[in-house]
């Protein structure tokens, strides 16, 4: 499966509480009103600059902090198809895994604001449109990838019927 | 295979009886699992998406109200409910408000044990590693996964080593080694990585200072701070179970990524500054910078042994004019010990506000998010921008004494000159 969209870059280190501050995830559940605060401490309003099938792209480290998986959830809700990031920190990393939202851990620093991307997970690579450069991905270890081809960890379970690894 | 293993590959092979190493990704039963309010609603919604009927083994499930304790709105309170409900339906062990901060909660009822594998649905939940426990923070997904299954899985990590070498100063604390070392290892010095702290300064500190490297693992980017089970830590978790446990001592040998040394003799207290917990300075760089609240506690730094050295700061003395200072004590108990040792008496005397035990002021969802434009001077773990509530404000973490100093001078004051 090819993901197609534009690039919305960040730094490093972006962590869990810029993705959906806490101040809103502790009182509701509902993606619907959390998604609108993506990212909003970085960058106002960037929930409204999303087009369905985009990609936040960062430096790294990203997702350090808190293991709120409302943070990978309100990426997936607010339309990003996959981040795309040098780095990632270890909770959010595998809470993306959990929930089905693909992570792509490559070298980012040639990867502009607006640049128009495509993901291949099966194949492992980014193509960059904008600057025409293809890039290789780190491929994910064969549970996770099954994991993130089931949509999820919840789906994965219901799918085998026990947390197995399945190969 | 290597025959000479690391903590997390002895625990890992022990509960899998085969010998696994770092890198292999297994399942393995969970001894043990938390959620906090924070996480737990969507656990909970993801339990009831697999369409599991029944805990796997509730004994071995608790739930923390600790982030927003007491409830500060309706919204909230629906999801408090939603724990209460599910807890009391399925058996689960259950905190309510006012029992203090689940990583405090979890080692000292006796529910993470040496040589365990704990899971906690909240990032610090690598505090256990300072008695041993290979514990680790997860997702809601996980949680639900665990609680459905009694499993979940892991990917065996690769170790680092920490060696602390000397003797800390006086004034000097284990909050000042930790912020010196993420400095030295970044905020992603050790990340995917079980980091594994040794050394004369670690055998020398207090199982309660130990809790504070270990909880600060998490911000370079380890999955578990694990140190040595000694003499004192044993008695340390016997005081508080009589369940049989295991510890794990490193082989020499072992393969370890890095090992890295730091003598600390001549540190100097430490300061993270905003808005990234490795942008540390020793505190002759920033003292002076004025500040306008004070918060002690969090999971970090709010047990009985923090809140005595700031109280010995503060005794008889008057915190500076335009600064609060919020005293949220780690547990129930401390609170308690601290009322038995008179001191709350003096923390109240010296001006602090004492709330509830909990989390609140740390992670900004109420009882204490200070204004635009303020400097916050913090016992806790992380000082993101927004991370109190207010993404115009400016957070500076130090030791409880740096805390406690900068309160009465109304600036970032070395403690030093008050010990």
């Amino acid at each position: 499966m090819e993901l197609k969209g534009y690039s919305h870059k960040f730094g490093d280190d972006v962590n869990t509480d810029y993705i959906i501050s806490g101040k809103y995830k502790f009182s509701t559940i509902d993606m619907d009103e959390l998604s609108v605060h993506l990212m909003e401490d970085l960058r106002p309003n960037f929930y409204n600059d999303i087009k369905k099938g985009d990609f936040i792209v960062a430096g790294e480290n990203f997702g350090c902090g808190s293991s709120r998986e409302q943070a990978p959830l309100v990426i997936k809700h607010a339309g990003i198809s996959a981040v795309i990031a040098t780095s990632f920190a270890r909770i959010f990393y595998r809470n993306s895994i959990n929930i089905g939202l693909p992570l792509v851990e490559v070298t980012t620093n040639n990867i502009d604001e607006g640049d128009l991307l495509t993901v291949d997970l099966e194949k492992g690579v980014v193509k960059n449109f904008t600057k025409d450069e293809v890039l290789k991905i780190k491929s994910l270890p064969k549970v996770m990838l099954k994991i993130l081809q089931s949509g999820g960890l919840v789906n994965y379970y219901k799918k085998y019927g026990t947390l197995e690894l399945i190969n | 295979m290597s025959t000479y293993k690391t903590i997390s590959e002895k625990i890992f092979s022990d509960h899998l009886g085969r010998d696994v190493e770092a890198g292999e990704i297994v399942i393995v039963d969970v001894d043990f699992m938390m959620g906090q309010d924070g996480t737990t609603p969507l656990a909970i919604k993801t339990f009831e998406n697999v369409g599991a009927k029944k805990v796997a083994n509730p004994e071995k499930v608790a739930f923390v109200i600790d982030h927003n304790a007491p409830s500060p709105s309706e919204k909230v309170s629906a999801l408090h409910k939603l724990m209460r409900d599910f807890s009391s339906n399925y058996g689960t062990k259950f905190y309510d408000i006012g029992e203090g901060i689940c990583h405090q909660l979890i080692p000292e009822k006796g529910h993470a044990l040496p040589g365990q594998i704990v899971i906690g649905a909240d990032s610090h939940t690598c505090t256990y590693g300072a008695i041993n426990c290979f514990s680790t923070g997860v997702g809601s997904t996980d949680l639900a996964i665990a609680m459905a299954s009694g499993k979940l899985w892991f990917k065996v990590p690769q170790s680092v080593k920490i060696v602390l070498e000397g003797s800390l100063p006086t004034g000097v604390y284990s909050k000042d080694v930790a912020l010196y070392i993420i400095k030295n290892l970044t905020a992603n010095g050790a990340t995917y990585k079980a980091v594994e702290f040794e050394g004369p300064v670690i055998d020398n500190l207090s199982v309660e200072a130990r809790f504070t490297i270990s909880n600060m693992s998490v911000e370079m980017g380890a999955k578990v701070g694990l140190i040595k089970l000694d003499e004192k830590a044993e008695n340390w978790v016997k005081e508080r179970t009589d369940k049989p446990f295991k510890s794990y001592e490193p082989d020499e040998g072992a393969n370890y990524e890095e090992i890295y040394k730091f003598d600390v003799s001549d540190l100097e207290p430490q300061i993270a500054k905003p808005h990234a917990v490795d942008n540390v300075s020793p505190i002759s760089e920033v003292e002076g910078i004025p500040i306008h609240q004070g918060l002690l506690g969090t999971c970090t730094n709010g047990r009985i042994e923090d809140l005595r050295i700031a109280a010995n700061i503060l005794k008889g003395k008057r915190i500076h004019k335009g600064v609060r200072l919020i005293v949220a004590p780690a547990s129930k108990d401390t609170l308690l010990k601290a009322m038995n040792e008179g001191i709350i008496q003096t923390l109240i005397q010296a001006g602090a506000t004492v709330v509830a035990p909990g989390c609140g002021p740390c992670v900004g969802t109420h009882n204490g998010v200070p204004s635009d434009g303020e400097n916050v001077i913090s016992s806790a773990n992380r000082n993101f921008k927004g991370r109190m509530g207010n993404n115009k404000a400016f957070i500076y973490l130090g030791s409880p004494a740096t805390v406690a100093a900068s309160c009465i001078e109304g600036k970032i004051a070395d403690p030093r000159k008050y010990l």
